[in-house]
């Protein structure tokens, strides 16, 4: 039976140089059962070695976790990228670290802890996480297909590391599965706003840095069960299954 | 000034479009966000970039631009010079900084006045 799902497919730990400590797994999965929300995809910038953690945090909770991604393009474009397992995630982050050069430097940038379901910091990520990768965007969009995960284009009405701040434009080039909106913006005014993209299903998302970010912004999804392959059709709108505007 | 005289001054080497080196360039725009170079750069503009995504070659095309130049050596993508020889667009690349050539272009056009 299909229901309503009340979602954020974007929200960053502290392994993200620019959130908060306090962004760790289990102050996480506790904010956001008490936001209500059912689903959520975790998308660190280009990394993912907290996922494992907010999993077991989740343990035994109402409420479902996707592995994801921001990732950074050659272009600067800012994408999302959410995955049914580790493993398809684990590939992509393979990828991803093969093209990310350079190391972080806290003083400028942030702390960039892994952290345990415990609160226990586990290591910390010295990689220049809030750079860019080598690899365009097109091409990163065929690796996410290939590994049976999705796309979304990032805050797409943002001046900075959007893919129409950075490309101008989206056409059929670039496979995205969904459009992502900040709450500024909001479904409605968007679809104002961007005619020509009306062929896309539009979420939003509270892109939090701060727990206090999370459940500030909700897309609530028509689906039978919270899985991946049940997103993947809300998205393209098939057999029921869509995006509530 | 045409492209020509600007690509044998700068030693630019040409990648698409070879016979519209007498595009006459008007003036110039430096930049790599598209949204920016869409909404500020004019018509005859030669564009200076770093970006190599074929969405360049689109804008370029609605703006009028005269060329796109690539910076620090970068190549065109794959797909951008398909477009770019299909699109009939100049495209040259360039070993130097985005500095140093808008500099030079822009030295070049104002001597020319």
């Amino acid at each position: 039976m299909l229901k309503v799902f009340h979602c954020d497919f974007y929200i960053h730990t502290c392994l993200s140089p620019c959130a908060e400590l306090d962004m760790h797994p289990r102050a996480i999965v506790e904010k956001a059962l008490a936001a209500k929300l059912d689903i959520i995809a975790i998308c660190d910038h280009n990394s993912s070695e907290n996922i494992p953690h907010i999993i077991n945090a989740a343990k035994g909770k109402n409420i479902k976790i996707f592995p994801g991604m921001e990732i950074t393009t050659s272009e600067e474009v800012h994408f999302l990228a959410i995955f049914d397992s580790l493993s398809d995630l684990d590939l992509m982050q393979e990828f991803i670290y093969q093209h990310l050069a350079g190391h972080n430097d806290e003083d400028r940038f942030g702390v960039q802890a892994v952290v345990n379901e415990k609160g226990e910091v586990e290591a910390i990520n010295d990689k220049l996480l809030i750079g860019a990768t080598d690899v365009s965007l097109n091409v990163l969009l065929n690796y996410v297909h290939k590994l049976n995960g999705l796309a979304i284009a990032a805050h797409i009405d943002r001046e900075n590391f959007s893919v129409l701040s950075q490309l101008g434009f989206i056409d059929e080039s670039m496979q995205f599965d969904a459009l992502e909106v900040t709450p500024l913006m909001g479904l409605a005014k968007a679809r104002i706003e961007y005619p020509k993209l009306s062929k896309y299903s539009f979420i939003m998302s509270s892109d939090a840095h701060y727990l206090n970010n999370i459940g500030t912004a909700v897309t609530k999804i028509m689906l039978e069960a919270s899985t991946l392959s049940e997103l993947k059709m809300a998205f393209a709108r098939q057999n029921g299954r869509h995006i509530l505007e | 000034m045409n492209i020509a005289t600007i690509a044998k001054e700068l030693n630019l080497e040409i990648r698409s479009a070879k016979d519209r080196l007498k595009n006459i360039v008007t003036g110039g725009y430096t930049g790599d966000l598209l949204s920016d170079v869409m909404a500020n750069s004019q018509a005859g503009d030669i564009w200076i970039t770093r970006q190599v995504h074929q969405n360049i070659v689109a804008i370029a095309t609605l703006k009028e631009h005269a060329g796109i130049i690539l910076v620090n050596s970068c190549e065109p993508a794959k797909e951008t010079l398909e477009r770019a020889i299909k699109e009939n667009v100049p495209i040259m690349v360039s070993n130097l900084s985005a500095f140093e050539l808008t500099g030079k272009i822009y030295f070049l056009l104002t001597a020319a006045k």
